[in-house]
């Protein structure tokens, strides 16, 4: 039976196990778009196409699947850039769906035409412009092959507007992809396990540094194994957080630029790193050349292109890293690690009196309070999506994440609008789970259309805006690094309780920690979507603070007593 | 160093772009690169030579991998093998320089390909050494276009490609001296 190239599209996601799609239609797709109605998909009508790669990222992010995104040639397409490059930095699988123009018309700037595979060449693992109905079904399962394997990523599919309105017989078979296997034997890379081993078992202060990878290969019970046998510490990067449930005794937090003090400390006293699944990115290392000076170092990764790349490993495993670990575990010796154990445990205690937590209520409501108040109020069991800036530093430190894929953030890229979009993408993927967007003032208006989305969907998705009338993180770097010119973060907001309202959603102003607990308590009470305007300290900062390049340990302490910035 | 890949990738549309982008965006510095096709039907084989340190060249090699249309990436950097430039030269010669233009081109073993009144084009084949000498000694009679093909290469015998370079070599670099081919310099 001969199909269209749309209906071979829609056929092919099917196959691909794809139930739900996030787009917006336009000319160059819009025979996609008619054919759709034939097939059982669940169509997510965004208001931006950036919303729409973020939601399928948000998707993906939250269940491991892949996201799919579509939307229309020029403009449509362009407007997905934002979304593929945060999916890329991440290493979250998203397949984007493109219309073009015309096959005849391609090269002559037609209406709406724009070189989108040119465009997002760098920012996809690969791409693929389609130009007759044949290739739609090959292109479409090696989109998903590619976008799924090693190391995740985007990818996208630019079909033309002839080759989704012609048709042609599938041979399904056929189509089945076949990606060329990287080399194996004897790539850089493949250091020996037996080394690795060697080094765990005779380090006397090793440290785990837990990234993003050990959800990505479904390592997590491996990991704590590990840290178990060892009694090794354990810390976590910004993506890596759930990975390892926070509550665990082994796990120490967040390591880098906002990471605990303590943690940074124990790196740069460790005589062993072994990094898995991370990728030593600036934000997490500071200055290399004091970076871990006393440490061996053994890194493993599913993409050899990160090894050796920031920081120089004595032992180099290019490897999925449940792999690694299943081999490693039976090797690891059982060893007691009281005195380094002790030694970190006791650098928590001076650190501690200084945590804003531990602080009277001043009357003041600090963003840390309302995000720490959160945690309890949500039982800890919340999916929370951030955005970027001083909120998504505060939930990374004051929310204990316990299970896995709970936080969803933007990390390498730093996308600010990211949090709204990607927490939709979480609720059509998790629809059981309770979703919480935790986002700026700032952030919050560059993607707030698609409070829209959530009431067309009539998703259950409550908002937390962490409101302090600045571009915070920003403001904060000038305060620091700039003499307090606060060129250009000061922000006059619309009031976003009555704009939420506009939109359909509950909507609250809280203004003090007194009523944190009621708002929360009555967003999570109501089955439909509830928006908080959290206004908060307004020239408060995020401690401790490794400024960008400097050494690991020179951290910019709390000050203490706390917040000599608050003003009355 | 330079460290010499021979990557063989799928002969479709835009790969080209897609290695090149790669080595623009890793910020490595191309300084040559040919393609053409190979024996294989659909296959085309580049030869890039890039200045990088060990590390790099393995990074670069991971990144190579990682281009869907990438089929196999050799680093034939220290293995034994036969590196080839082409060049045509335009020279500007007449009366004497002529004859002593053309006893040069009889010392190198390249060709006069073409001859006009007042020009003649030397066409040579070598390593880049050979052709980089050649060059120099043409210079002082006016060279007036030049054009290069960039390297090629090929490993020598059937043995298989060793494609971890070792951590540290000595010196390394292509022996081309034991060419048994051309080279008459």
């Amino acid at each position: 039976m001969k199909l269209t190239g749309a209906q071979i599209l829609w056929e092919a996601l099917v196959r691909e196990g794809v139930t739900d799609v996030f787009g917006y239609p336009g000319g160059a797709i819009l025979p996609a778009y008619d054919a759709m109605l034939g097939y059982p998909i669940r169509h997510i009508l965004v208001r931006h196409e950036q919303g729409a790669t973020h939601m399928a990222d948000g998707y993906a992010r939250a269940s491991g699947r892949v996201g799919v995104a579509i939307a229309t040639s020029g403009p449509g397409a362009t407007n997905m850039v934002t979304g593929i490059a945060t999916a890329m930095m991440d290493s979250s699988p998203i397949v984007c769906i493109t219309g073009q123009v015309g096959s005849k018309l391609i090269g002559s700037d037609a209406f709406q035409e724009t070189d989108i595979t040119g465009i997002t060449l760098p920012i996809t693992k690969h791409n693929y412009l389609v130009t007759h109905a044949e290739d739609v079904a090959p292109a479409v399962l090696e989109a998903f092959a590619v976008a799924r394997s090693g190391r995740p990523g985007p990818v996208l599919v630019d079909i033309t507007k002839d080759a989704q309105q012609s048709s042609c017989e599938v041979d399904w078979q056929a189509a089945v992809p076949n990606l060329t296997e990287a080399f194996d034997e004897a790539l850089p890379g493949d250091g020996d396990v037996r080394d690795a081993i060697e080094l765990i078992n005779s380090a006397e202060r090793p440290l785990i540094l837990a990234g993003h990878g050990v959800m990505q290969s479904g390592a997590e019970r491996q990991i704590v194994e590990l840290a178990e046998r060892g009694q090794i510490p354990i810390a976590v990067t910004l993506l890596g957080i759930g990975g390892v449930a926070a509550a665990h005794p082994l796990n120490l937090g967040m390591m880098g630029m906002h990471g605990e003090a303590w943690v940074n400390h124990a790196i740069q006293e460790a005589d062993l790193l072994i990094a898995l699944g991370m990728r030593f990115d600036d934000r997490v290392t500071g200055n290399l050349k004091t970076y871990a000076p006393t440490a061996r170092k053994i890194h493993v990764d599913i993409d050899r292109a990160e090894l050796n790349k920031n920081v120089r490993v004595d032992v180099a495993i290019a490897k999925d890293l449940r792999a690694a670990l299943d081999e490693w575990l039976p090797l690891v010796e059982r060893r007691d690690r009281s005195a380094w154990l002790g030694k970190i445990e006791a650098s928590k205690g001076e650190v501690a009196v200084r945590d804003i937590q531990n602080l009277p209520d001043d009357g003041h409501l600090y963003a840390a309070h309302v995000i720490n108040d959160l945690w309890h109020l949500t039982g800890g069991d919340a999916v929370v999506v951030t955005d970027v800036g001083q909120h998504q530093m505060w939930e990374a430190q004051y929310y204990k994440h316990n299970r896995p894929r709970s936080l969803i953030t933007s990390g390498g890229l730093g996308t600010m609008g990211f949090a709204l979009p990607a927490a939709i993408g979480a609720k059509i993927a998790c629809p059981e789970s309770e979703v919480w967007v935790v986002v700026g003032d700032g952030g919050f208006q560059m993607t707030m259309a698609e409070l829209a989305t959530i009431a067309q969907e009539h998703l259950d998705v409550n908002v937390a805006i962490i409101n302090n009338g600045y571009l915070g993180m920003v403001r904060q770097w000038q305060e620091f690094f700039y003499g307090k010119r606060y060129a250009a973060t000061p922000l006059v907001n619309p009031d976003f309780a009555r704009l939420a309202e506009a939109f359909g959603l509950a909507a609250t102003t809280v203004t003090t920690r007194a009523q944190v607990g009621d708002a929360v308590r009555a967003a999570r009470r109501s089955k439909h979507a509830a928006l908080i305007d959290f206004k908060v300290e307004q020239e408060d900062s995020v401690y401790p603070m490794v400024p960008a390049g400097a050494d690991l340990h020179k951290m910019i302490r709390r000050p203490s007593p706390i917040v000599e910035t608050a003003a009355d | 160093m330079l460290h010499t890949f021979a990557i063989y990738v799928d002969n479709k549309p835009g790969v080209l772009n897609r290695v090149s982008s790669l080595f623009r965006r890793r910020a490595f510095n191309i300084e040559s690169l040919t393609v053409g096709h190979t024996e294989t039907p659909g296959v085309s084989r580049m030869t890039v030579v890039v200045d990088t340190d060990d590390y790099g060249a393995r990074r670069l090699e991971a990144h190579l991998y990682k281009l869907v249309p990438v089929q196999r990436v050799d680093n034939i950097t220290i293995a034994p093998s036969i590196a080839r430039d082409l060049a045509l030269i335009k020279v500007g010669a007449t009366g004497d320089a002529r004859t002593q233009v053309m006893q040069l081109v009889d010392v190198y073993r390249a060709r006069i390909v073409d001859v006009s009144p007042e020009s003649l084009v030397i066409e040579t084949t070598g390593t880049e050494d050979k052709i980089d000498s050649l060059l120099e000694v043409l210079r002082p009679y006016g060279v007036i276009e030049m054009v290069r093909t960039g390297r090629v290469s090929m490993v020598r015998g059937t043995l298989p490609v060793r494609r971890r370079a070792p951590a540290r070599t000595s010196g390394a670099a292509v022996d081309t001296r034991a060419d048994v081919s051309n080279c008459s310099v």
